[in-house]
């Protein structure tokens, strides 16, 4: 711990000290470090935020232009379903909590119970999207549906960002299951423990990140007529 | 340097024998300086194909009507050679290449802060560059909408929009991930006493560049991939005859691509701030200045989007705000090219290749520049929207900003990364010849703009022919320069001479670590005592060290 950098002329030559140099090939990871791994997951939220953003940006203009149309186009959406969805996403970032913090404490089961309760209500939240998005396309209302193109510009605009919006939430709910499922199988197989749970932590943002962004999503399309 | 330290008994990062062999060893390898490398070969492979993409089409400018190819053609290679150049070329650039390779021993540390995900972002670059490539071959053909995918056009043309798109978003992520990448790394990884302000300048300019990275790649990457769903699903979100607006794409693709010109050109500026201390010998002037101003350029970069839509239709109220903020970005700009040459003032300078092509870059890159003031200038912009003008500012400052760096910095770190030297002189040669040929291809452009000439057409009008000659035999001295360059640096990777440790007696870390690193950068992480740049504590310490040698003698 003596070197001056700059001072080239004291630099001595490398000794090869670790000729094997196969642990640095095989892992690259020198030491865990748990707040750089939140900082990048941190970070990494913020583009899905402003991924999501930009559709919010486009909604918002669109909105401005067609206020009247939006109005119009909101009156068909069930919003007790709408409701209901955001229940089932609510408890299941509350559950996937609640599991972080059970692992923290040492119970591994009930951890992965708690996970199970948070991907079963992901599922049934994708189901009742299902029913939905069923009901509009019964009803006759999809992109280039006769009946959608007939109607006015901005009624068409807004089931297009119904539509894609809440379709690219949907990959995300998918995606959240996917990674909660494989935190499953970690904290079975002790790679994720009540001492190194930063994975888990950072899947509970990234659920976290789903939920929030369906709490923006509920209102623009279901509550403001 | 004295080579013979560094003939010493440690094994280089290329002879390192890790579990793999052969290609695995590299493609599969986390270590941040294999990973640099291979995007060294990919971004150089994609800049021939530009390149030639570009003579080709000067080519055809160099007679009236159809000279080797028809518009159709003309169109397809204008669009892939600013796709190519602008996504696989000058945005991935100088982050992914000498980011990857010095940011961590330029900080101190032994590698990126996520060393898995920093092969991931190859993997997924190398991925988009094949979807890229695949495009050209899949039904429909090339696609020939030009680089800003603008719609409706995009919506309506026949060519595979979508594969060219998805390989966008693909390349976009890659780009994310290398952001988060290198900003958690500099958060993190820092060497015990480096605070903030120890930090060498490049990694300060890589530090903003993430962060543009990141907060302006998601938002085209959700417009591209909106552009992609309204055409296989026809969902009406920017297609006027369902009620969706063009414009607000046209806003929602410069919100990212106006940042991303500062993507491209701030770590330039970066590597531009390490040469010029090195050969000046000389401590950099000014080093918060140009530290802050590369976070103020990414500021104040994010409101000038609107300049590029001038006339498309806006209000003249934010016509005259995004044209202020156009404005503004020219004094961080110049506080750091003010900075330079205060560096170089009373330096003792060695006019090596690397300081050559630093000193052709102010050159053009001031012309570049305020050229950019005369299209950000409302009522000018009506008159040079659309013609060559424009093309010659952007060329003048990506090309001979970001494209001179990026070859600067290859120059200058060409002895670290494969441990040989370059013959200088025939460098020299080379930097002249694309200088030169640079100037008689794209000053003409700029008064070929002046003059009227339209960008994107395969012909013209027969006042502007002699220019258009004279334009496209400069392309050919540009790339005479680019092969004598590239066959210099081959000759020298092949049977340079040893380049020792630190050739230009630079005085950042990765000077006092041997040619080429070993696998770890350090065999103990250096502690920081001083800035960057500091020659003068460097030449306090050795006669420091010369009367203590003097004096231990003198008691003997």
């Amino acid at each position: 711990m003596s070197k001056v950098p700059g001072a080239v002329v004291e630099q001595p030559a490398l000794p090869g000290s670790h000729a094997d140099g196969s642990h640095m090939l095989e892992e690259g990871h020198h030491h865990a470090d748990k707040m750089g791994a939140k900082i990048g997951m941190w970070l990494f939220l913020l583009t899905e935020l402003l991924l999501f953003g930009g559709m919010f940006l486009i909604y918002g203009v669109y909105r401005y232009m067609n206020n009247e149309d939006f109005h119009a186009a909101g009156q068909g959406m069930n919003t007790i379903i709408g409701a209901f969805n955001t229940v089932i996403l609510l408890t299941s970032s509350l559950t996937v909590a609640m599991s972080i913090t059970a692992l923290q404490k040492g119970n591994k089961r009930l951890s992965i119970t708690l996970l199970g309760f948070t991907i079963f209500f992901a599922v049934w939240f994708l189901i009742n999207k299902y029913f939905e998005w069923s009901h509009e396309i019964h009803k006759g209302i999809y992109p280039k549906s006769p009946e959608l193109t007939s109607r006015s510009p901005g009624e068409i605009l807004f089931f297009g960002l119904y539509y894609v919006m809440t379709g690219i939430h949907g990959l995300h709910v998918i995606i959240g299951i996917v990674i909660l499922s494989f935190m499953v199988v970690f904290i079975a197989k002790d790679k994720v423990t009540s001492s190194s749970y930063t994975k888990l932590e950072n899947s509970g943002l990234y659920w976290h990140l789903v939920d929030i962004i369906w709490i923006f999503l509920f209102p623009l399309f279901y509550l403001l007529r | 340097m004295a080579d013979h330290v560094i003939h010493g008994n440690y094994v280089d990062f290329y002879d390192e024998k890790g579990p793999r062999k052969g290609i695995l060893a590299w493609i599969l390898s986390t270590d941040h300086k294999r990973i640099g490398l291979m995007y060294l070969i990919a971004l150089t492979t994609f800049f021939c194909i530009g390149a030639t993409i570009g003579v080709l089409m000067r080519l055809e400018m160099l007679g009236q009507g159809r000279t080797i190819m028809g518009p159709q053609t003309y169109n397809s290679l204008f669009t892939l050679h600013g796709l190519i150049m602008i996504f696989l070329f000058v945005i991935p650039g100088i982050p992914a290449v000498f980011g990857n390779f010095f940011l961590p021993i330029m900080l101190g540390a032994k590698d990126v802060a996520f060393p898995r995900l920093n092969l991931l972002s190859w993997w997924l670059y190398i991925t988009g560059g094949i979807f890229a490539v695949l495009s050209l071959f899949l039904a429909g053909g090339p696609i020939d909408t030009g680089w800003t995918f603008y719609v409706p056009y995009s919506l309506r043309t026949g060519t595979d929009v979508s594969w060219m798109i998805l390989a966008a978003f693909i390349l976009g992520f890659s780009s994310i991930l290398t952001g988060l990448n290198f900003i958690t790394t500099i958060h993190r990884m820092r060497a015990p006493g480096m605070g903030w302000f120890k930090m060498p300048l490049f990694a300060w300019s890589i530090y903003a560049t993430a962060w543009i990275q990141l907060i302006a790649t998601p938002i085209v990457g959700i417009t591209l991939a909106l552009v992609a769903i309204e055409r296989i699903f026809g969902v009406g979100l920017f297609d006027p005859t369902l009620g969706g607006d063009p414009i607000l794409y046209q806003h929602m693709f410069w919100i990212y691509s106006h940042p991303a010109v500062y993507i491209m050109i701030l770590p330039a500026m970066g590597v531009v701030s390490e040469i010029i201390p090195t050969f000046a010998h000389r401590t950099i002037f000014g080093y918060k200045a140009i530290a802050i101003s590369s976070l103020a350029i990414a500021f104040v970069g994010y409101f000038v989007w609107g300049h590029h839509m001038f006339v498309s239709g806006m209000s003249d109220t934010s016509r005259w705000i995004f044209s202020l903020f156009t404005f503004l970005v020219a004094i961080p700009s110049a506080v750091k090219v003010f900075n330079w040459t205060a560096t170089l003032y009373k330096g003792s300078i060695d006019l090596k290749a690397p300081l050559l092509f630093v000193l052709a870059f102010i050159f053009v890159f001031s012309i570049g520049g305020l050229s950019g003031l005369v299209v950000g200038a409302l009522a000018t912009d009506v008159h040079l929207t659309d013609t060559y003008f424009v093309v010659a500012h952007f060329h003048f400052v990506v090309f001979g900003g970001t494209g001179f760096i990026f070859f600067a910095a290859l120059h200058y770190w060409f002895p670290k990364m494969f441990g040989k030297l370059y013959n200088d002189n025939v460098a020299k040669v080379a930097i002249s010849m694309i200088t030169l040929g640079f100037l008689m291809l794209y000053f003409t452009f700029f008064i070929l703009g002046y003059q009227g000439m339209p960008r994107r057409y395969y012909d013209y009008l027969p006042q502007y022919h002699w220019e258009h000659v004279f334009a496209t035999v400069g392309s050919w001295v540009m790339i005479s320069g680019f092969i004598v360059m590239f066959v210099n640096l081959f000759i020298a990777f092949r049977k340079g001479p040893r380049a020792g440790m630190n050739p230009w007696g630079g005085m950042t870390l990765e000077w006092t670590v041997p040619s080429p690193p070993p696998m770890e950068n350090f065999e103990e992480i250096p502690v920081i005592t001083h800035g960057p740049y500091d020659y003068h504590a460097q030449q306090e310490a050795e006669q420091k060290q010369e009367e203590f040698n003097q004096s231990a003698e003198d008691e003997k």
